[in-house]
């Protein structure tokens, strides 16, 4: 079983999402959520990073913090899986345990 | 208002307000409460202008829908400041682009600046308030 790792602040304005990429494994799952789901968008400058990330790592999004914010799943980095409500809760009985990186 | 308070050159005086919006919107409070601010003092007819930098931008994306995470969707509230003739509404150029947008994505006209300039036009006001 591996650690659901989960973080949100936005990687444009803070460093929680670089550091728990540094000290997260490969294999792990990641959920972005609140203002974090910023770091999952195509085109910024946190791009090239989560993108790097998503090729050992399973990225997740909230979708309803994504539509608050005015994006679409079309617009989120391949390979990231936008998760609903329901969906969060069955990633925490996926995992071993959640590791918040607030 | 008092005249007791008034400076040289009398208490006429339509002073600057600038308010600075440097985070994004529904992760914290700030958004929110600097819109608050800004429609208060829209009453006391002074020079107020609305800058959006860093995360701030994101307050201005179109498309925002809010109702599954339970929070009031503010962002129409932007396209309502020109009725209470707040009409000056910059963006930093450089906030945009490290975060992949163009003026078309948000939801409201404004003018985009460089940091150069809005630096420049930051010094010139009275007062500066920071969300």
């Amino acid at each position: 079983m591996t650690v659901l790792h989960t973080t949100n602040k936005s990687p444009l304005q803070t460093r929680d999402l670089q550091s728990c990429l540094r000290l997260t494994r490969p294999g792990c799952g990641i959920l972005l959520l609140e203002d974090a789901v910023y770091g999952a968008l195509k085109s910024t400058e946190a791009s090239e990073m989560l993108a790097e990330a998503a090729k050992d790592r399973r990225i997740y999004v909230l979708g309803p913090d994504l539509a608050a914010r005015g994006f679409t799943p079309e617009e989120l980095i391949a390979g990231v899986t936008v998760v609903d409500y329901g969906g969060f809760v069955d990633l925490v009985a996926e995992h071993h345990h959640v590791q918040a990186w607030v | 208002m008092s005249d007791t308070q008034a400076g040289e050159g009398g208490n006429s005086k339509v002073r600057r307000f600038m308010f600075v919006n440097r985070k994004a919107p529904y992760g914290t409070i700030y958004a929110l409460e600097a819109l608050e601010v800004v429609l208060i003092g829209a009453a006391f007819d002074q020079d107020v202008s609305l800058v959006f930098v860093d995360d701030g931008v994101y307050q201005l994306k179109k498309g925002q829908q809010t109702k599954d995470i339970g929070q009031k969707n503010f962002s129409p509230t932007y396209r309502a400041l020109g009725d209470y003739d707040i009409e000056k509404l910059y963006v930093e150029r450089e906030s945009l682009q490290a975060r992949g947008l163009a003026p078309d994505d948000l939801l409201v006209p404004v003018r985009v600046l460089g940091s150069a300039e809005l630096g420049v036009l930051m010094e010139e006001q009275d007062v500066v308030l920071s969300f």
